[in-house]
């Protein structure tokens, strides 16, 4: 063991990691954990959306009026600005996440089945985005 | 007797990695089915106003169904978190704050939204 650890090239840091290109695969998987983590943050939101959309029909109000005329001193536009995110962090950790299941239960690990996923996973997921975001911001 | 502890100890194998593998799996499914669930209900049944999107909820099984949710998400939710901080954050002190902020980050929210379907 000691000799193995003389030998390893020590810490990467991320200005090293940036020098490879990293592949599609690749980006859908650190999307992954992005995408993941920001649901995680604006995981009080979404309950907050849960919260007011059902305790009464008055406050469900306060849920259709939050898109227009915002949430406190966060403007109505930027309401819509994070839900079209919270929107497309589902959709790709769905989809990404799928992807994971179906590689696990098909045993689908080839380098072409991975790229062409990928490539299936990031163009679903901001295409529903569009489409939902139009639908969000009324176009 | 090989050591096995201290500098030694195993911190790989006995189905530790498998378990987080495992679950991170199962409450995805889990999730996935849920979504695809609601989905369907949102989408046949007509116009959506308050009393139907109440409605939905207000149904026994949905309830219990969306709180088994509501736990696989946390559960899910830990699993990832965890990996993230320690991927990224090294100082042990610091990653320990941040895996507590997490735990206490996700009950609440767990708490909140739990209270927010059964009282309907």
């Amino acid at each position: 063991m000691p000799e193995m650890t003389k030998q390893r090239p020590g810490m990467m840091r991320l200005v090293d990691a940036l020098q490879y290109r990293l592949p599609l695969a690749g980006v859908v998987s650190i999307l992954h954990r992005a995408s993941g983590l920001m649901m995680f943050v604006l995981l009080p939101l979404i309950i907050w959306f849960f919260d007011v959309s059902l305790t009464s029909e008055i406050t469900y109000e306060r849920f259709t009026s939050a898109f227009e005329s915002g949430i406190g001193f966060v403007p109505g536009v930027l309401v819509k600005v994070l839900v079209l995110g919270l929107m497309w962090a589902f959709l790709h950790h769905f989809i990404a996440g799928v992807r994971h299941l179906w590689m696990d239960a098909t045993h689908s690990v080839s380098k072409e089945f991975g790229r062409q996923s990928a490539v299936v996973t990031l163009a679903l997921s901001v295409v529903l985005t569009l489409v939902l975001g139009a639908k969000l911001f009324g176009l | 007797m090989s050591v096995d502890f201290g500098s030694r100890r195993v911190v790989v194998g006995a189905h530790y990695g498998l378990r987080d593998w495992l679950s991170q799996r199962v409450t995805a499914t889990l999730m996935a089915l849920y979504t695809a669930l609601l989905l369907a209900q949102l989408l046949f049944g007509g116009p959506l106003g308050y009393d139907r999107w109440a409605g939905i909820f207000s149904a026994q099984w949905m309830k219990v169904f969306t709180f088994v949710i509501l736990l696989s998400l946390g559960w899910h939710a830990w699993v990832g978190m965890r990996d993230i901080w320690m991927d990224y954050v090294k100082p042990a002190a610091l990653r320990l704050v941040l895996q507590v902020f997490t735990i206490v980050w996700l009950i609440g929210c767990m708490g909140w939204a739990i209270q927010v379907l059964w009282r309907l």
